[in-house]
């Protein structure tokens, strides 16, 4: 019998949000977390802004012992796991201690990445390079290795289920909601910790940097470069963090009598295979269309149902591409088409991360009903104003009554991620 | 350097990772670091190389193999300063 999937717990480090309160704050307000870094321009980077979450001293040391602190230097493996364990606390789960014996064997976690571990890489190359390779010492492998976080969460949470870790680029976040979903959905886990991280700085960046898809005409003004569906909007600025979210069947929330962010009701991923209009970079819309098609099918419910939108939205080109799309794969147009909103207004484009952030970022609307302002798209660009109105698109952070969202992500490689949530009801055992 | 004050710094070296906080408190030269300690033997090459960095030697594999003990650990790190 399939099990229906609620959200229990989030997590979150975003630039200018870490931790679900300051996350929440940082949407409401619309916040901008995009800075200006001092080393990119040194460098000589087109692009010197950036998104980073600054984690205090004591953040780190609420969450790693004295040891780990010492052996941990990768930056978005530290993102992932701090943004994990928020999400297992906030869910009310347990922390067993290393000297039990069983591991929970319905629990496990899904837990994607990019490129969490290149500063760690980076110095063991040198190393490495150097005739040093006795000095790496033992912390390089699990630092470095794509399932480093899902490998540290599974060991400190006891974790017996399924312990893994996805890649697909941009998609990579909403990738891992969903294979968590469809594993509850199918009675093999009752708890899976789904999320997705990635690191900052030259050496993760510097690649988008030469391909020129990062912004350059905004060095001066960080908050207005991040400007996703705007006329100006001129390429993205990059991010970087982590976030999580704890999936849970029905009936074990209830069970535990865990308080309830919303329900996930579908999802689906595919490719646009790179043929007709897709390319490594960019997307067949035939591709994307199906994507958002499949995740309604999967859910069992019409285009119609959908209130708000919460798109991939980069602050490329590719806003326009993407705003098509959706409007052609839910017949919807003009007045009648849903509310849309880019997170990455607000945090840049955290890449890896980026899926999972703007998950937590979902839930964290539906459960509070609100729909946080898209920053910097006061100048709508044209074309996406002549096929949708500019109403939908929200500027200005306001409380709604909002059931169905769909988040979507989209990735390199033309990969393409949906997943819809739908609001937990009152009425219903847990609902609050 | 004398032994005390080799041991005072293996005793900083070291205790970030014991996980038998009583038996590092009444530590003596025959506490074994992986048994009584209860230190991740993996953890014992990243030992071996703070130990190489604070007191600037070179621990060959041999020579770690024999360092079981507190004691022999403060025997090699003295041998081999004074080799320096």
């Amino acid at each position: 019998m399939k099990q229906r999937v609620v959200i229990t717990g989030l997590g979150v480090v975003a630039p200018g949000g870490v931790g679900v309160t300051e996350f929440r704050e940082a949407l409401e307000q619309g916040r901008s977390g995009i800075e200006h870094l001092a080393e990119l321009e040194e460098l000589d980077f087109r692009c010197q802004l950036g998104g980073v979450p600054r984690l205090t001293d004591e953040l780190l040391k609420s969450n790693f012992s004295e040891l780990e602190r010492k052996r941990l230097t990768a930056k978005g493996v530290i993102y992932g796991i701090i943004a994990g364990l928020e999400a297992w606390k906030d869910a009310g789960l347990p922390f067993p201690a290393s000297t039990e014996a069983e591991p929970h064997w319905d629990y496990g976690c899904i837990f994607g990445t990019g490129m969490s571990g290149v500063n760690t890489l980076r110095d063991a190359i040198y190393k490495t390079d150097d005739k040093k390779v006795r000095k790496l010492g033992t912390t390089v492998v699990e630092q470095t290795m794509p399932s480093g976080i899902s490998a540290f969460l599974g060991g400190r949470l006891g974790l017996g289920n399924w312990v893994t870790s996805n890649s697909s680029a941009c998609s990579t976040g909403t990738e891992s909601v969903i294979m968590a979903f469809e594993r509850i959905r199918d009675g093999k886990a009752s708890i899976l910790l789904a999320g997705s991280c990635d690191a900052d700085g030259p050496h993760v960046w510097g690649g988008f940097d030469s391909m020129r898809v990062l912004t350059y005409r905004h060095n001066e003004e960080p908050e207005k470069a991040s400007r996703p569906m705007s006329a100006t909007a001129s390429g993205f600025v990059p991010g970087s963090g982590g976030g999580a979210l704890v999936l849970e069947s029905l009936d074990s929330a209830l069970q535990r009598g865990a308080s309830i962010y919303g329900e996930v009701i579908g999802g689906y991923t595919n490719s646009g295979g790179q043929r007709g209009t897709g390319t490594m970079t960019a997307p067949n819309s035939q591709g994307t269309q199906r994507c958002i098609q499949g995740a309604l099918q999967d859910a069992g419910i019409t285009s119609q149902d959908i209130d708000l939108i919460s798109g991939h939205l980069t602050s490329t080109m590719g806003d326009v591409l993407e705003v098509r799309n959706w409007s052609e794969a839910l017949h919807r147009s003009g007045t009648g088409f849903p509310m849309i909103n880019s997170v990455k207004s607000i945090t840049g484009h955290c890449l890896s991360a980026a899926g999972s952030i703007e998950c937590v970022a979902a839930l964290l609307q539906l459960k509070h009903q609100f729909v946080h302002a898209s920053l910097n798209c006061e100048d709508l660009h044209p074309e996406i104003a002549a096929c949708i109105d500019e109403n939908r698109v929200v500027r200005k952070t306001e409380s709604h009554k909002i059931n169905i969202i769909a988040k979507s992500s989209f990735g390199f490689g033309d990969v393409n991620s949906c997943v819809l949530f739908k609001k937990y009801p009152t009425h219903e055992p847990n609902g609050n | 350097m004398n032994r005390t004050e080799i041991e005072e710094k293996l005793k900083e070296i070291i205790r970030p990772y014991v996980q038998n906080e009583e038996a590092f408190q009444n530590m003596t030269a025959d506490t074994d670091m992986l048994r009584d300690l209860q230190i991740n033997s993996a953890h014992l090459v990243d030992i071996i190389l703070d130990m190489e960095e604070e007191f600037d030697i070179e621990i060959d594999d041999t020579t770690a193999e024999k360092m079981l003990t507190v004691g022999e650990a403060i025997d090699i790190t003295e041998k081999l300063s004074q080799q320096e």
